[in-house]
């Protein structure tokens, strides 16, 4: 490290009692939260989808106090700029949602599929933390009917070919829209592959 | 433009004995080093509109009845990245347990009072010189499940992204002189070298009197470089 720089401050866990900060309007909290499982709302221009899954320990528990977080590009590919939350856009994507309140303790995010960028197939980046993560976690989310793209991107091509599904969210449809499920397995034989970035 | 790498001699490990939860959700297998994109390197700028002054003031943004009880503080320190550059209007998110040392989260279930006049929430957005600033309560130490007769140190949490979505930081900030420091698996999971970046300073400056003791805690993000990761617009 060059001498000159100041030294980074270090990472801790967020610890089980994040939620009436972090994600407090989801849990039921009096304090306003930035943001929740809508990436977009239904004006955004663009395939709206549903995403859903689990984050799984290792030893096949559902975790039930992490917390994920969410950043895309809209359906061109774009990523917001700096204005997106305070012009109240239809695309804010950003998301933050905590697995300690929904249903088999899922999280969900309501959005619009994003378009591929710079070489790399539509995905979404995902922040994983929780208490026992000492620092948080990067992965991506893929999208199982885009296998022509994820075949040719630049960051897929860095994972170990048997290792990729685990970045590969399965395609449903339902009466309500297009459904991806996407479990994140922290340890184990399908462990998620997670980012140096 | 791309950040500078995290600086992993500085960092806790994904699996550490000394800390129980990592066992079953740390990751084991080794990281895949990505080259930062556009996805990288950009980053949610934040509803400034959700931000209000009075969520800078712990005291009073909790109040059902009365003020919350215990030793108030102000915190207060400025975001910068590795170059020494002020991170402005960038968000601060803190919370922290009560001075008794319990936290307004459901789970908890520490044998401490709640304080009907405490939440523990607080957000506020950096100046043009990157400084935040929080009127609070002293948190209180609290046990917990870890080891036999384990202990946290008094300490707040902090959640930042700065200026893209791979320089998000969560830490804790600690009180200097804390005699639980020394036996917190959690504090210790950072590499001794770099444990004082998380303790903050005493401050007589910021103390304001006959009201509240100043504590200055810095906080410094990885540093973004000015060379483009792609061609020029």
């Amino acid at each position: 490290m060059k001498p000159n720089l100041l030294p980074q401050t270090p990472s801790q866990t967020v610890g089980p009692f994040f939620a009436f900060a972090l994600a407090a309007r989801q849990y039921g909290y009096d304090f306003p939260q930035i943001a929740g499982s809508a990436i977009a709302t239904p004006d955004a221009p663009g395939e709206h989808i549903r995403v859903t899954g689990r984050v799984i320990d290792g030893e096949g528990v559902p975790i039930p106090d992490s917390l994920i977080e969410v950043w895309q590009a809209d359906a061109s590919g774009r990523y917001p700029g700096a204005d997106a939350f305070d012009a109240d856009g239809a695309f804010l994507g950003f998301g933050r949602y905590g697995t300690g309140t929904g249903p088999e303790t899922r999280f969900t995010f309501d959005t619009v599929k994003p378009g591929g960028h710079d070489g790399e197939a539509p995905h979404l980046n995902l922040i994983v933390t929780m208490r026992g993560l000492l620092l948080h976690a990067f992965t991506r989310l893929y999208f199982s009917d885009e296998a022509a793209a994820n075949e040719r991107c630049a960051v897929l091509a860095l994972v170990p070919q048997e290792r990729r599904r685990t970045l590969v969210a399965t395609r449903e449809e339902t009466p309500a829209g297009p459904l991806y499920r996407f479990d994140i397995h922290m340890q184990g034989p399908d462990e998620t592959v997670f980012f140096d970035v | 433009m791309t950040f500078r790498p995290r600086d992993w001699a500085g960092s806790p490990t994904y699996l550490d004995a000394g800390y129980g939860s990592t066992k079953l959700r740390g990751p084991q297998q080794p990281l895949v080093s990505l080259r930062q994109g556009a996805g990288e390197v950009s980053g949610p700028a934040f509803g400034h509109r959700f931000v209000t002054a009075a969520n800078a003031d712990l005291t009073r943004n909790g109040r059902a009845n009365g003020e919350p009880l215990g030793e108030r503080i102000v915190v207060t320190g400025r975001v910068l990245d590795e170059y020494g550059r002020p991170l402005r209007n960038t968000l601060v998110e803190i919370w922290q347990a009560n001075a008794a040392g319990r936290y307004v989260h459901k789970s908890d279930q520490h044998n401490a009072p709640l304080d009907p006049n405490f939440l523990g929430a607080g957000h506020c957005a950096t100046d043009a010189d990157g400084r935040y600033r929080f009127l609070t309560i002293k948190p209180g130490a609290y046990s917990w499940r870890n080891h036999h007769n384990a202990w946290r140190p008094n300490h707040i949490h902090f959640s930042l992204f700065g200026a893209g979505f791979v320089s998000r930081l969560v830490t804790q900030m600690y009180f200097p002189g804390d005699p639980l420091l020394a036996y917190d698996p959690i504090y210790e999971s950072v590499p001794a070298h770099a444990r004082e970046r998380m303790i903050s300073r005493f401050d007589l400056d910021v103390t304001e009197p006959e009201f509240a003791l100043g504590f200055a805690f810095d906080i410094v993000l990885r540093g973004r470089d000015e060379t483009p990761f792609e061609a020029p617009r």
